[in-house]
């Protein structure tokens, strides 16, 4: 007969009560005991664990112990003991080398984001930042002073520091700072001009985040300031056309020779503002006299391109005035009103064409940008002429239509009159 | 023998016209001085004609898909002699047409003219004023622009909110899930088919029962003219009211004229199905004060869909109007009176959300 003792049931009551006490050390294996302490630590050791939750990293299965060393499943000091690996704090000297250390391994990677590049270290070391902190200077920017450390996010997250509407402001945190930046022969104005440049109003005023920010122009890893030479090929990257008659112009050779950086003489780099025809002025507002005479042949064609681009906006901004009268007493003109776009394109194919600094050219575009103002404008004016003749139509069967009802009117008094009353 | 009289002998020999026109040469309508709200539903029957004409002429040139419906419009407005002219009227005289049956309507209820033996005509009329809005809906679509296209959407979506039947409603109006071209096809053809034939068998109902019961006297003045028949004042409906009507046509015709030259009826852009929907997606104007209602209407009441409510709710109200005539007689004048209140309502309801349809962002 089985008895109490070898029936099996003391032990399923050993095991029921030992379950928690199992279950809790399992946790404790698994556990990220860092954050038990430093949750609860002031600044900078502070590192919530909902912060931390955040971060990508975490999200991935990381630990503090992957960048830090250490063993997070003791629950006391030994888990910051050296002899567990424990590297504390990172000193920012090593920081780059420390996150390159998985970033720069492709095939380690290739577990987390296959598409994500693996060249940031070594486009780090060419940067000026990189070759600077090679020297020495830990002042300069490393990985975590853009990308942030402990709720590192994606750059696709608009709450990164380094996604597209963040990123001026994170460069500008050491740039527009010049306490911080005294010792680098550098300006500290650079963020302040972004600001009111018209590539920060398509970023921040229109959301284009495609528009050019800083590490647009810069780099990012790899940041340094473009040289005199690839200055021209910076800008190309949106401005194509420009470029190619850029190339192509006399100006080329000339600002080469004379060591002037290409498109930031006459456009500037970090204050772009929209450029207007008034660049072309020989006033104060003109960038062509900084370095032409007046009345050369330069300063001449200067002018007449002037003079073309000015007569055409004109004309065109005359037929627009001539539709909107038109669409507004209710003509349909909306083909022509669709031509005029096409008007305005041939404008601004002539303001690209400057770029060749070559006169035959412009005046090619502006004469198809005539042809098309004049056909719409006489489009425009055959509207109001139309709707001037329905206007007259109008006014002769209104008076057809008076006459007849007088008549009626007249021919009913009558008949009324001559009947007898009922 | 004139040529008028040989053709009306001609007319007589073989159809004896004089037997058949009897009627209309003894027909008399009452004069009172409300005798000029009987001219609305004339007018009304007017513009009924010029849209059977103007429509006509459209047709010509009117091509229903959706890649052609719009692009055939614009043509009609710019190309086509007189095309702009045509559309305008048509456009116009919808609106107008719209406005002057409401008007009828109203006109009857304050007049008391549905009442006791005109039922028929009531209801008839009743299905008229719907045909109209709905060929005001059907048409507004088939220049296939922005504005009729998300309006029609949502119009179209309303009506999907109808319980049980919503749904297959929405579907059979769409000729589909969506507002595509199949919605543009199925619109042309009630617009052009369905519906001037159902409207025309019932203009001919409506006219007929007019002509058998005779135009209504105003209660008060009925009763006043039955005690002293001395005091009753009529003219014959031929020639003299017919040309007094004649006279208010004209003038419709000259409103319409001014209207479709001065303030030509609006193309719009194409409409683009795969656009959003622009910001002010507004019904015609008849269809505001249900419109904005709807919109005013809580998500929810109670535990019930504050739309679907409002959809029953006109739906109920629509068919209590159809059946007005029915409780005119009742509980001694309290029916009557019960008429008139709602009657008011009515229209001070429709006028102000109306206007707040419009003035609301």
């Amino acid at each position: 007969m089985a008895t109490w003792r070898n029936s099996g049931l003391p032990r399923a009551v050993i095991l029921v009560l030992l379950l928690p006490a199992c279950a809790d050390l399992a946790h404790a294996q698994t556990a990220n005991t860092c954050l038990d302490c430093h949750s609860a630590l002031d600044p900078p050791r502070r590192v919530s664990e909902e912060q931390f939750a955040k971060d990508i990293h975490s999200q991935k299965g990381l630990t503090c112990a992957s960048c830090h060393g250490g063993d997070p499943t003791k629950a006391d000091l030994d888990a910051m003991s050296k002899k567990v690996g424990f590297r504390g704090k990172i000193e920012r000297s090593q920081i780059p080398a420390l996150c390159g250390r998985c970033h720069s391994d492709g095939a380690f990677m290739r577990q987390y984001n296959p598409s994500l590049r693996t060249d940031q270290l070594s486009q780090y070391q060419t940067s000026v930042h990189g070759k600077l902190l090679a020297k020495g200077d830990t002042k300069v920017a490393v990985c975590t002073d853009c990308h942030g450390v402990h709720d590192l996010r994606p750059a696709r997250d608009a709450r990164s520091k380094i996604h597209p509407l963040n990123i001026s402001q994170t460069c500008a945190r050491c740039h527009a700072d010049a306490a911080y930046m005294k010792g680098h022969a550098i300006p500290t104005d650079q963020f302040e001009k972004y600001g009111a440049s018209v590539h920060h109003d398509a970023m921040a005023s229109r959301g284009d985040l495609s528009a050019p920010t800083c590490t647009t122009c810069h780099g990012n890893h790899g940041a340094a300031p473009p040289g005199v030479d690839s200055v021209q090929n910076v800008c190309s990257k949106c401005h194509v056309f420009q470029e190619q008659m850029y190339e192509k112009s006399s100006h080329k050779a000339a600002f080469q020779s004379a060591g002037l950086p290409g498109c930031v003489v006459c456009h500037g780099n970090h204050g772009i503002i929209h450029p207007t025809d008034a660049k072309l002025d020989a006033g104060p507002q003109g960038v062509c006299m900084q370095c032409h005479s007046p009345g050369d042949s330069c300063d001449q064609a200067r002018a007449e391109m002037l003079s073309g681009l000015t007569r055409l906006d004109n004309t065109i901004k005359d037929a627009d005035h001539v539709l909107a009268v038109a669409e507004s007493s209710g003509m349909e003109v909306s083909e022509a009103r669709l031509e005029e776009d096409q008007a305005r394109d041939a404008l601004t194919k002539a303001r690209v064409t400057i770029h060749s600094f070559r006169k035959e050219l412009m005046d090619h575009d502006i004469r198809e940008g005539f042809k098309l103002a004049a056909k719409n404008m006489q489009a425009g004016t055959s509207a109001l002429a139309e709707r001037d003749y329905r206007r007259r139509g109008l006014g002769l069967a209104l008076v057809f239509i008076f006459i007849t009802v007088l008549g009626l009117f007249l021919y009913i008094r009558q008949l009324e009159r001559s009947a007898p009353k009922t | 023998m004139s040529l008028f009289s040989g053709v009306q002998n001609w007319l007589n020999e073989r159809f004896h016209w004089a037997e058949l026109i009897g009627p209309l040469k003894k027909k008399a309508v009452p004069v009172h001085k409300l005798s000029y709200w009987y001219f609305l539903g004339g007018i009304t029957l007017f513009l009924f004609m010029i849209q059977v004409g103007t429509g006509i002429l459209l047709l010509l040139y009117y091509r229903p898909g959706a890649n052609e419906a719009f692009e055939s419009v614009q043509y009609i407005m710019t190309r086509v002699q007189f095309g702009w002219l045509v559309r305008s009227i048509h456009s116009w005289a919808a609106n107008l047409m719209i406005l002057t049956a409401f008007a009828h309507m109203f006109s009857v209820v304050f007049l008391r003219a549905y009442r006791k033996p005109r039922e028929m005509t009531w209801l008839s009329g009743m299905l008229l004023l719907f045909l109209a809005m709905g060929f005001g809906f059907s048409g507004y679509l088939l220049p296939w622009n922005t504005l009729a296209f998300f309006a029609t959407k949502v119009g179209t979506e309303i009506t999907g909110q109808v319980p049980l039947i919503g749904h297959s409603m929405m579907v059979f109006l769409r000729g589909g899930e969506e507002v595509t071209g199949a919605t543009l096809t199925r619109f042309f053809g009630f617009h052009v088919a369905v519906l001037p034939g159902l409207t025309t068998l019932l203009i001919l109902i409506h006219l007929a029962l007019v002509q058998y019961f005779g135009m209504s006297v105003p209660p008060g003045l009925e009763a006043r003219w039955k005690a002293a028949p001395g005091e009753a004042r009529e003219m014959k409906f031929f020639p003299n009211f017919l040309l007094r009507e004649l006279m208010a046509w004209y003038i419709a015709l000259g409103v319409l004229g001014a209207l479709a030259a001065i303030l030509p009826w609006e193309l719009g852009t194409k409409a683009d199905p795969f656009a959003a929907a622009p910001a002010g997606i507004r019904p015609e104007w008849y269809f505001m004060f249900m419109f904005q209602t709807l919109k005013k209407i809580p998500a929810k009441l109670w535990f019930l869909d504050g739309e679907i409510v409002g959809i029953l709710m006109f739906g109920a109200a629509g068919l209590l109007w159809m059946l007005l005539p029915f409780f005119d007689h009742l509980g001694r004048g309290r029916g009557r009176r019960f008429i008139m209140g709602a009657g008011v309502f009515a229209l001070t309801y429709i006028i102000a959300m109306t206007i707040y349809g419009y003035m609301a962002k």
